[in-house]
């Protein structure tokens, strides 16, 4: 049968003088004297961050230096302590980027709020907001720590796009045979 | 046996001493008191050191998540299932999803059920680590805590390259998990297990053989098979009763039927017994996790015909249009699940957690209740805590290995 019940044996008249444990105690902490260090000298010594960590959120650019974003606020939706408020903006005509029609005008991300969940990753359609390896933000103030569209850009960098969708889309309006 | 449980009074006059005498007093044990392992209050009423009543006071800590969750879709709940049992969100995680999977008469594919259940016993693991940790605090052996931190710290850097997070996991979906193993990640998990088995051995060695654990926990806090079936307990405070009522075996779900193991009984019903079950769970929950590296089944991780419920791959999204408004329709609408409710409970390490959801059709619950194994094993606290000591209070807490974060949920 599957169910084992417990032994519980009475102690020995020599554990019961508390002497054995105490050896052992005092064996166990010389063990661990000598054997090397556990922890981390943290602000020298950081911690190797696996890839796929799911640290502060940022906005990320194309190798061509596009915004990704095209603020269709799925992120905004999803956020399940609605850390993120994007305000959508209109590229403009003469852009090269014209063929995107949108992109945020603000975008500001409350890492007071933000619960590092990852679903906006998880959700954009884009690839454009990105949960990167660093996990330790400090602010002084309220306003510090909400992250404005420069400075998530900032954070965020330029990272490799394996669609190009909207390089395809111009290059097929350029043929004249877009949507 | 009369079964009262007296609801404190606020409003309650501690000079009341027509009421008291002149003997007793009152003494709020927490909610912020190291051995009451988060928020709880203990209302003690005191007799020079030997305890006439206790009360437990709970409620600090409660966030109101079953309300919380009719305001969401159903995937959007997950990271508040993380918060329940901080101390084994991937459990959570697991519990939830496989109840909303059942409301939507969904099954998942044996590989997802397999790393969901590599998760549950490794969370399993860790929680008992943490429990076992700060019972030995309670008790005053400090290096049980520090050790068992370590080994807590390992599994949380597998958790880590796994989840993407330590703490807050946030694992699954419904209809799946957010990604699959990464590779050589089963081979860490394999390691881990090789190095754990004796360091487990040699934390439970400073305990289990201890005089002045055995003076502090033997015959401390003695429940009887009918008291903790009566008060519905759960998970290894019903095991050391006596009763061997483990869901994994009882209810197998998510594949657990495949699996090896044996569920430990106490014998006595005391502090001691606790203990020793939670000790003897980790060497089983070893045994499965080892028997699903050898068994992990190839193939999907997500259920593929969770057409209007997992969203679709991060490359279809990119490249189909049928995909993408695929993708907004079950981020905004939610996972669409048929009307209807469901009851599912799972063997969590601190006990039976139990998800109660009614659906009215769509993708955000009705009514989402909680059942919660530490608030349902606090219930018998008044019982067992009235005519001991105080410092046994303490241990008795220590043996229970409660959270508050999912008691008050």
């Amino acid at each position: 049968m599957a169910v084992i019940p417990l032994e519980r044996k009475p102690l020995t008249l020599a554990e019961r003088t508390y002497l054995p444990q105490i050896l052992q105690g005092l064996k166990t902490t010389m063990q661990h004297l000598v054997a090397p260090a556990v922890t981390l000298e943290y602000p020298e010594q950081r911690p190797e961050i696996p890839t796929g960590y799911r640290g502060v959120p940022t906005l990320v650019k194309d190798p061509n230096g596009r915004e990704k974003c095209v603020s269709c606020q799925l992120c905004e939706f999803v956020c399940p302590p609605k850390a993120i408020r994007i305000t959508p903006g209109e590229i403009s005509v003469d852009s090269p980027n014209a063929h995107v029609e949108k992109a945020p005008k603000e975008f500001d991300i409350d890492m007071l709020r933000c619960i590092y969940c990852g679903m906006c990753q998880e959700v954009c359609p884009e690839e454009a907001i990105w949960l990167q390896s660093n996990y330790s933000m400090t602010g002084l103030s309220r306003e510090e720590m909400v992250n404005n569209k420069a400075r998530l850009y900032e954070l965020g960098g330029t990272l490799p796009d394996n669609h190009h969708k909207w390089d395809k889309k111009k290059a097929a309006e350029e043929h004249g045979n877009a949507h | 046996m009369a079964t009262e449980i007296s609801i404190p009074d606020s409003d309650a006059k501690y000079s009341d001493v027509e009421e008291y005498g002149s003997e007793k007093m009152d003494l709020s044990m927490g909610p912020s008191h190291p051995s009451t392992h988060g928020v709880l209050r203990l209302q003690l009423q005191i007799d020079g050191e030997i305890v006439t009543k206790c009360d437990p006071v709970v409620g600090y800590l409660h966030r109101g998540d079953e309300k919380i969750a009719e305001n969401m879709t159903y995937n959007q709940f997950v990271p508040y299932t993380d918060r329940l049992d901080y101390l084994a969100p991937l459990a959570n995680n697991m519990a939830y999803a496989i109840a909303v999977e059942k409301l939507a008469n969904l099954e998942v594919p044996p590989r997802c059920q397999a790393i969901r259940v590599i998760t549950a016993e490794m969370a399993r693991i860790s929680s008992h680590m943490m429990g076992l940790g700060a019972f030995g605090l309670d008790v005053g052996a400090w290096t049980v805590l520090v050790l068992s931190l370590n080994q807590r710290e390992f599994l949380y850097k597998l958790f880590e390259e796994l989840t993407g997070a330590r703490f807050t996991t946030s694992y699954t979906r419904i209809g799946g998990v957010t990604r699959d193993i990464p590779d050589g990640w089963l081979g860490n998990v394999e390691k881990f297990c090789d190095q754990f088995v004796p360091a487990l051995e040699e934390i439970l060695s400073l305990l289990t053989r201890n005089k002045i654990f055995h003076d502090r926990t033997v015959g401390v806090g003695i429940i009887s098979k009918e008291d903790a079936l009566a008060y519905g307990l759960t998970g290894p405070n019903l095991r050391g009763s006596g009763v061997p009522l483990d869901l994994r075996k009882d209810k197998p779900y998510s594949g657990y039927e495949q699996y090896e193991f044996d569920v430990p009984v106490g014998t006595k019903g005391d502090s001691y017994d606790r203990y020793l079950v939670r000790g003897e769970e980790m060497r089983q929950s070893v045994r499965i996790i080892r028997q699903v590296i050898k068994t992990m089944p190839a193939g999907d991780w997500f259920a593929k015909d969770a057409v209007k419920i997992f969203a679709p791959r991060k490359e279809k999204v990119l490249t189909s249009m049928e995909e993408l408004i695929n993708n907004f329709m079950i981020t905004t609408e939610g996972p669409q699940m048929p009307p209807g409710e469901v009851y599912f409970e799972a063997e969590n390490p601190k006990g039976i957690l139990g998800f109660y959801v009614v659906s009215k059709g769509g993708g955000v619950p009705w009514r989402l209740k909680i059942r919660s194994p530490s608030f349902c094993n606090l219930s018998i606290v008044p019982k067992i805590c009235t005519g001991i000591l105080i410092s046994d209070v303490v241990a008795i807490l220590g043996s229970f290995d409660f959270v508050m974060g999912e008691c008050d949920r």
